[in-house]
């Protein structure tokens, strides 16, 4: 029985030990259409592919409920191999391609058209000779498809990022039973020209009754070539819309909307005028993290207020604060008090009364073999010489006054612990924050900048550092600067919320200022939708 | 009682108690063989003193994150230039020895600083690259030996050029530590002063590493960039912590030269690294972590082992050689054991 629907994903809820990430998600892909999945991060878009493709971490962590349907028939995918064999194919955001190797090799790897020899009669298949001619026919015949007119035997070595990007969806499309493409943010790392190609060629696709499943967070794409878009949120269906019956505005709001999480919208942020006293300023600052590139950031932060960075994974809000304190290699201007910034040096950073506590908690954060008193103490020891003893040239550290210190702020924060004693280590991630946060108040910064403060703690914990945020504020008037992928958050405690997109600045906005607006911000949709109300 | 107990075991670790216990069944096997028990006790604490400082020359490089200094080779030939100019400007007694260090501990700087800019162009891989800066300084300065112009008649072959493979200490400064305030306990001997020096070069280095710069140092081993965030320079620290260790290993090498009573030149140096890395490792250090404990608690099994254990497998096993050849199983085996230990002493 042939059905109208090619894939079927019927009411899939998926929980990572008690934690919801899918609560009952239907999708319902047909014969040759462009399926987009629109969602802001941690909407369980790569959960449900994972899903789609058998994934081990889905089956080592309990499974999943729901069913999942090919053309009508309940199919069991338990590995990535099953997924394969009924057709299912994916177009990866990093490309998995061996530079080493020429296009068609790369095209046909592991699944090369094979000749007998003396030597495999007698010692079987893996010796085989490769049938060179009929796998560079089958690869022109794949990339033709694409409209790609180069060399099948060039080496992906040194080819532009936009081909090696269409020699993976030519190897998807050379396997011969494939029928679900699954494009997971394809154009993320493509030119405007290079995008517009992809779509074009993802069109020809589905001619030939491929269908695509098309994750992105670019909405003016998925305008351009899906036929119907559904919208997750939280783990929730937000919405499932035919592409006629919406709007960009429209699907903004609903990618955004409105999170409860016990955080309450800030009532009131304070008034911003443009002659309060600037406390930190770039100019054209760039900054070389990788995956989190920043192309160029002009901003102005008044002094005593809470400034936020926001906007999606990847597009280069995490790489602002870091390259400020001078951790990854950046080019620009940055000034503290009108005072010009060495970029590149973090003691320069922390003189200048700057201090940050990292995104990456055990990476950066913490000596997670080190005690909490001495994790609390060490910064401040090594920039402003506290806790230590001088005897001329000599120094000793002041283990009493590190115990006394620690103890303060295990009581202040709130620390749950065994004593200053325990090893970071041994902490919960929401504990590990807090001993990060009270490392970087004792160097008594004027600013103060938090890399996803809340990311992977308990919603109790969260509480707790958001208000102490809060109350640093309120109380000894420092300014900081949030960086987090949780708009909710941000919108909860700051003054002000720049939304970063593709490394620029796409608009500074208040948190009383609508869903559609954060929403197209967040997909960089916003200037490109303003400019068309304009004409 | 259970977690008093507990409380006193876990510093020391599982296998630690293996050891020990190994050590005493060694000991009473020595009894029951017949061994003259004491002269092996005296000979063990004698060893502890003299191999001690050398062994003490791994913390700075290990909680740098260097890992266990394989080059220490290059402060032991720094030790063994200095030995030899005091000789060569014809000093005596303690004034040798003074002579000896203070001559040293500038080369050994030098040495340091020059070993610790490679160190920290090949990040990662110190432990291999240290092994064989430690065979090309034993190499090169083998050649060196024959062609120094050192003239003490002491200290050069009576015939021919180039320098005595052995030179004796016994007019110099042979047993300058060991004998001086000497206890006799019966037939036991404790060297004290040896002991005194050695547990005032534990307590220097334990200042050191509880100064400002030390614990920036134990920071960069834990953690690069926890410690570049918190606006420490990286590589002078580990440089700083290479310079430590070389100089370690000069005064060491004296040290241990003392009290055996000869300078050995040429390929003597070459594999005294191992044994060092071996003694800090049984005492329960990693490669990431090291402390004063783990270096007494280490040389004194790791000797005693050596100390013990030959004489007593020598009448077990009265055949050729085989004795030395467990003692090499045991000493590289216990190498290779610790190090794929990471966990150290847990």
């Amino acid at each position: 029985m042939e059905s109208k629907y090619i894939l079927e994903m019927k009411n899939i809820k998926k929980d990572y030990f008690g934690n919801k990430v899918l609560k009952g998600i239907n999708l319902k892909v047909e014969k040759g259409e462009i399926y987009a999945l629109l969602g802001e991060n941690g909407a369980g878009k790569s959960t449900l592919m994972n899903i789609l493709f058998g994934m081990p971490v889905i089956h080592s962590t309990g499974g999943f409920e729901g069913e999942v349907c090919i053309n009508g028939e309940k199919v069991n995918i338990n590995s990535p191999q099953k997924a394969m064999e009924l057709g299912i194919g994916m177009v990866h955001q990093e490309f998995m391609l061996i530079p080493g190797f020429n296009i068609t090799e790369n095209i046909k790897l592991n699944r090369e058209t094979l000749k007998s020899n003396i030597f495999s009669k007698v010692l079987g298949e893996s010796l085989k000779t490769l049938d060179t001619k009929d796998m560079e026919k089958d690869a022109r015949v794949a990339l033709d498809k694409l409209d790609m007119n180069i060399d099948e035997w060039a080496r992906v070595a040194g080819l532009p990022v936009g081909y090696m990007q269409f020699i993976e969806i030519a190897r998807e499309i050379d396997k011969l039973n494939v029928r679900v493409l699954v494009f997971d943010e394809p154009t993320a790392v493509l030119t405007e020209s290079e995008a517009d190609n992809l779509l074009d060629a993802m069109k020809k696709i589905t001619d030939s009754g491929i269908s695509i499943i098309f994750i992105t967070h670019r909405l003016d794409e998925v305008m351009k070539v899906s036929n119907n878009i559904t919208i997750l949120r939280d783990g929730e269906m937000a919405a499932t819309l035919k592409k006629e019956e919406t709007n960009v505005m429209q699907l903004a709001e609903l990618m955004v909307g409105r999170k409860i999480e016990g955080l309450t919208q800030k009532e009131e942020s304070k008034e911003i005028s443009s002659n309060q006293e600037i406390v930190l300023k770039t100019k054209n600052l760039r900054v070389g993290m990788p995956g989190e590139e920043v192309k160029g950031i002009d901003l102005e932060i008044y002094k005593g207020e809470i400034f936020g960075f926001g906007g999606l994974a990847g597009q280069g809000k995490i790489g602002i604060a870091n390259g400020i304190m001078g951790l990854y290699p950046a080019i620009g201007e940055v000034y503290i008090e009108n005072k010009l910034l060495k970029l590149e040096s973090p003691i320069d950073a922390l003189k200048n009364k700057l201090a940050f506590v990292s995104e990456d908690r055990r990476g950066v954060g913490l000596l997670l073999d080190e005690s909490i008193d001495l994790n609390i103490a060490m910064t401040a020891m090594q920039v402003n010489d506290k806790f230590i003893y001088k005897f001329g040239f000599f120094t000793h550290k002041d283990s009493k006054g590190i115990r006394k210190h620690a103890n303060e702020m295990i009581e202040k924060f709130d620390i749950r612990c065994t004593g200053p004693h325990q090893l970071t280590r041994r902490l919960s991630g929401g504990n590990q924050q807090k001993v990060c946060l009270a490392r970087a108040i004792t160097l008594e910064p004027n600013v103060l900048l938090v890399s996803e403060p809340t990311r992977g703690i308990d919603i109790g914990a969260k509480k707790l550092v958001l208000d102490v945020l809060k109350k640093l504020n309120a109380e000894f008037g420092m300014t900081i600067i949030i960086t987090s992928s949780e708009l909710g958050e941000l919108r909860s405690i700051c003054d002000r919320i720049a939304i970063i997109t593709e490394g620029k600045l796409e608009g500074i906005l208040r948190p009383g200022d609508s869903d559609v607006d954060f929403g197209l911000m967040m997909s960089g949709d916003y200037k490109k939708a303003t400019r068309k109300e304009a004409n | 009682m259970k977690g008093k107990v507990q409380a006193l075991i876990k510093p020391i670790g599982i296998p630690r108690l293996i050891i020990v216990a190994f050590l005493g069944l060694l000991y009473v096997a020595a009894f029951f063989c017949k061994l003259p028990v004491n002269d092996l006790l005296n000979g063990h604490l004698v060893r502890v003193g003299m191999n001690g400082i050398l062994v003490l020359a791994m913390v700075p490089a290990i909680l740098s994150g260097i890992g266990p200094n394989f080059g220490i080779p290059v402060g032991i030939v720094c030790g063994l230039i200095g030995g030899l100019i005091s000789i060569e400007l014809d000093c005596y007694g303690a004034n040798a020895f003074i002579v000896a260090a203070l001559i040293s501990i500038p080369l050994a700087t030098v040495a340091g600083y020059l070993y610790g800019v490679l160190l920290n162009k090949v990040k990662g891989s110190e432990m291999m690259v240290g092994t064989y800066v430690g065979f090309s300084v034993v190499s090169l300065m083998c050649i060196a030996w024959l062609i120094l112009p050192f003239t003490s008649m002491e200290i050069k072959w009576p015939i021919g050029r180039g320098l005595r493979t052995t030179i004796s200490l016994a007019k110099r400064f042979d047993k300058i530590l060991n004998a001086p305030f000497a206890i006799h306990i019966g037939k036991i001997t404790i060297p004290t002063m040896l002991f005194v020096f050695f547990f005032a070069m534990c307590f220097v280095v334990w200042l050191f590493l509880n100064s400002k710069a030390g614990i920036a140092m134990k920071a960069v081993g834990q953690n690069s960039k926890f410690a570049i965030a918190s606006g420490m320079n990286v590589d002078q620290n580990r440089m700083v912590s290479t310079i430590l260790s070389t100089v370690l290993g000069a005064i060491g090498i004296l040290v241990y030269a003392q009290s055996y009573g000869f300078f050995q030149l040429y390929t003597a140096p070459l594999m005294m690294a191992f044994a060092a890395v071996a003694a800090i490792l049984i005492g329960g250090a990693s490669s990431t972590n090291a402390t004063i404990f783990h270096v007494i608690l280490g040389t004194f099994l790791f000797q005693g082992l050596l100390v013990v254990a030959l004489p007593v497998a020598n009448v077990i096993v009265p055949k050729g050689n085989l004795s030395e050849v467990m003692r090499v199983v045991v000493q590289y085996g216990i190498i290779l054991y610790a190090l794929t230990k990471a966990g150290g002493g847990k």
